[in-house]
């Protein structure tokens, strides 16, 4: 009989308060096969560690059991420290008491019978669990990021820097994302475009990077260190190969479409490029908007482009790509004023949002820096700016705050009174956040010598009354309402995820959190890594932020990446299925379930092999093995049964 | 009060995680279910359902990803046609089939996790607890 050895963590008072620790250890100490059992304050701190390693080998164990926090957090930690003191790790199983027993339930009483029954359930799959070893895997060394914005040009910078390859995916036809939109960027007030482009230059330049633009995931294989990705490249209709750049099919385009990246503030033709410092700078003609795609005729760009660079057969092309680590960057959208009823719904025409006041204020927008107030193009004498847009509103948008709203809404208003001194902004806030390195100093100096009137207060009805746009709010310092009738309003719309990004994500099968942002695997320690191996998230997909934190999570990606690169191989969990060679019959219904074609037949023996090196362990084809000649290295039937048994009590 | 036993078969992927989630939420729901992880709802066979209600259960909880987002293609489908056929057979040893339960629950869906957990213990209790030939004979 194997001796095994319980350790139950009290977790300060996280598991302590609501299960009875001692009286687990004390159970657990006359389970069957349980040869030692104890109960310590912090098992994953050094001195709790030391203590599973001492005990192992003090007491001869074969085998331990940390009950504990969830197996996510911590079944490394303690599988290294069990492998310290001589147990193979797969001897090591986590009891999770904590994320489902302690902190889900008040009962103390039942609490503490759960947690023994968790106890005794784990107990049983320990017994009959076996040692094993990883099996190793080939990497491929070579990155895929999606997304071209700061997030993405950073890590994939990072990542080419220390000289592996990188393919840098973006859907739109140049990258930038919207930090290219931006006017300046707060505190520092440096100009957006100023410090993005020679980064976006140096992507596109480096010879480790190869830039894929205009094109989107479709579909992706494989695991980590190994995986198959499909890429669509959208038909551009112009052979970028070839094309120089010059511009002159833009210029005589005759189509008039809006600009999205002008936030509909101005127009280009149906072939264009987002914005000018573009990488690449290369144009695409938008199919809908074309001319001559729509009725036949047309072609100008073909005509004045003397090297034939215009391709109106062209059609999507699928490449695939081997890549060993992704890094999801798809970054953020804002909740469209159209969503917001209260505020108009779009339909006043100078109720505008950030992004769009940002290109009003950009020396490169549709107004050359100059404020002008998209219904007549008037300098607008008074503006209000309306934070919290969506945000912080549990019952009818979003629950959470956008983050970056009060320092750019701040910014706004200092960059609207240098550009127009005699104009007057007003910002309601609900309150003020301005957590971050010499923000609380810029935001103070804006209020203090700007000459910013700051209402505290939510704007509860925004309305056209002639020329005007009536602002109407209440002041919650003073108890009054206030009505502005404004030239302009500008709104702090909510930071959202991306639209496309639910799809991407179970496309690539990592997880989403509550509101659609991307999820880490742990919101403190592991920050920038999905929960699925081999994919890292990085930028304002994972939760609002703003640029240099988004910076800083891009590096922190590539450097996970690189690290994972750092090493000869990979290991992959061996806890994966096996067959007795005696038992099987040779039906083959274990190949039809297997999604990896893990499961091959042999003619030779007439029975169903596993491919240990495609084999993921989902363990479908165990529960489809009619014979049971098919099991899973440690959850076998006989395992789970035994669990089963245990975890309802009984023996 | 008569408090059902439940025995919860989750895949690692999704419903775990969201069992997590529930738990870093403080979440609080009844303490009648005991988890069992596995790496995929598909590698639950009908057999350990069968199991667990001989052996003392009187609910089965199966949580797997969303159709569409299953870690393994496609292993929560297999989960659902099993379960399907399953049911056939359950009313045939005297098992309501509203005794099985299958949910998608996602890793972020924390408070789905916590709401089956009381709505099927709560089920449960109404129905009062499983009485099964076979255990009453091993009585």
């Amino acid at each position: 009989m194997k001796r095994i050895g319980v350790f139950v963590c009290h977790c300060g008072i996280n598991i302590a308060e609501t299960v009875d620790v001692k009286r687990v250890a004390e159970e657990a100490k006359e389970m069957e096969g349980v040869a030692y059992a104890q109960d310590y304050i912090y098992m994953c701190s050094e001195p709790g560690q030391t203590l599973v390693r001492e005990k192992i080998v003090e007491e001869k164990l074969d085998a331990v059991i940390i009950a504990a926090c969830s197996p996510t957090l911590h079944e490394s930690t303690f599988r290294a420290a069990a492998e310290e003191a001589g147990l193979n790790p797969w001897q090591c199983e986590i009891a999770n008491i904590r994320e489902q027993c302690s902190w889900v339930h008040t009962d103390r009483e039942k609490a503490t019978n759960k947690a023994i029954h968790i106890v005794a359930t784990i107990v049983q799959k320990t017994k009959l669990n076996e040692s094993l070893e990883p099996i190793p895997v080939s990497i491929t060394k070579k990155a895929l990021v999606i997304g071209g914005g700061i997030a993405g040009i950073q890590a994939a910078l990072d990542i080419a820097d220390s000289g592996y390859k990188v393919i840098l995916v973006e859907k739109e036809s140049s990258i930038g994302g919207h930090m290219a939109q931006l006017s300046e960027t707060f505190p520092t007030l440096d100009c957006s475009q100023c410090i993005l482009t020679p980064k976006m230059v140096a992507a596109g330049k480096h010879p480790n990077i190869e830039l894929m633009t205009y094109s989107e995931i479709e579909g992706i294989h494989g695991y980590v260190g190994n995986f198959k990705v499909l890429i669509r490249r959208k038909a551009a209709f112009v052979d970028w190969s070839i094309c120089n750049g010059c511009g002159l099919c833009m210029e005589k385009c005759p189509a008039k479409v809006s600009s999205v990246f002008d936030r509909e503030l101005a127009k280009h033709g149906a072939i264009y490029v987002p914005f000018p410092q573009a990488v690449p700078n290369k144009p695409v003609i938008e199919q809908d908007s074309c001319i001559y795609f729509k009725s036949g005729q047309c072609r100008l760009c073909e005509k004045v482009c003397e090297i034939g660079a215009i391709d109106f057969e062209q059609n999507d092309q699928f490449v695939e790509e081997e890549v060993g680590a992704i890094i999801t960057a798809t970054g953020f959208e804002t909740l469209p004023v159209a969503d917001l009823a209260e505020y108009g719904a779009g339909d006043v025409p100078d109720v505008i949002d950030g992004l769009a006041f940002e290109r009003l204020l950009s020396a490169s927008g549709p107004t050359v820096g100059e404020v002008k107030r998209p219904s007549d193009g008037m300098v607008p004498k008074e503006i209000v700016f309306v934070q919290c847009a969506g945000s912080r509103d549990p019952e009818r948008y979003k629950p959470y705050c956008s983050k970056i709203c009060c320092m750019y809404t701040t910014k706004h208003a200092l960059l609207y009174k240098h550009r127009v001194h005699d104009g007057q902004p007003y910002i309601f806030y609900i309150d003020i956040r301005t957590g971050g390195k010499g923000y609380e100093e810029f935001y103070q100096n804006a209020e203090e010598e700007e000459g910013i009137i700051y209402l505290r207060g939510k704007v509860a009805k925004i309305f056209r009354d002639g020329d005007k746009t009536v602002v109407w709010g209440t002041d919650t310092l003073t108890g009054r309402n206030i009505e502005i009738a404004a030239d302009l309003v500008v709104l702090a719309t909510a930071v959202i995820p991306k639209d496309s990004t639910a799809e991407l994500a179970q496309k690539l099968r990592i997880q989403t959190g509550p509101n659609g942002f991307l999820a880490e695997a742990h919101p403190k320690l592991r920050p920038v890594e999905s929960i699925n191996s081999g994919f890292f998230i990085a930028g304002a997909a994972q939760g609002p932020k703003d640029i240099p934190e988004t910076v800083a999570q891009a590096s922190g990606a590539a450097c996970k990446v690189i690290s994972l690169f750092s090493r000869d191989h990979l290991e992959q969990d061996p806890a994966i299925a096996w067959v007795d060679e005696d038992l099987c019959g040779g039906c083959r219904i274990c190949i039809s379930v297997c999604p990896y074609d893990a499961r091959e037949y042999d003619e030779e023996q007439g029975i169903a092999l596993v491919n240990e090196a495609l084999c993921e362990g989902c363990g479908s084809c165990v529960a489809a093995c009619a014979c049971g000649a098919t099991q899973q290295r440690n959850l076998s039937d006989s395992q789970i049964k035994s669990m089963v048994t245990a975890s309802l009590g009984g023996e | 009060m008569f408090e059902p036993k439940i025995v919860c078969f989750l895949c690692k992927w999704c419903t775990s995680a969201g069992a997590d989630l529930a738990g870093t939420s403080r979440l609080k729901y009844r303490p009648n279910g005991v988890n069992i992880r596995f790496m995929c709802s598909s590698r639950v066979d009908p057999e350990h359902i069968l199991w667990a209600f001989h052996e003392g259960a009187d609910g089965v909880l199966i949580g797997g990803c969303h159709p569409g987002d299953c870690h393994y293609e496609d292993g929560n489908y297999k989960t659902q046609a099993r379960v399907s056929l399953l049911n056939r057979l359950l009313e045939d040893f005297g098992i309501d089939t509203s005794r099985l339960r299958l949910e998608w629950i996602s890793a972020a869906e924390g408070a789905k996790f916590a709401n089956v957990m009381n709505e099927f213990t709560e089920e449960l209790r109404l129905k009062g607890p499983l009485k099964l030939a076979a255990r009453e004979m091993a009585k």
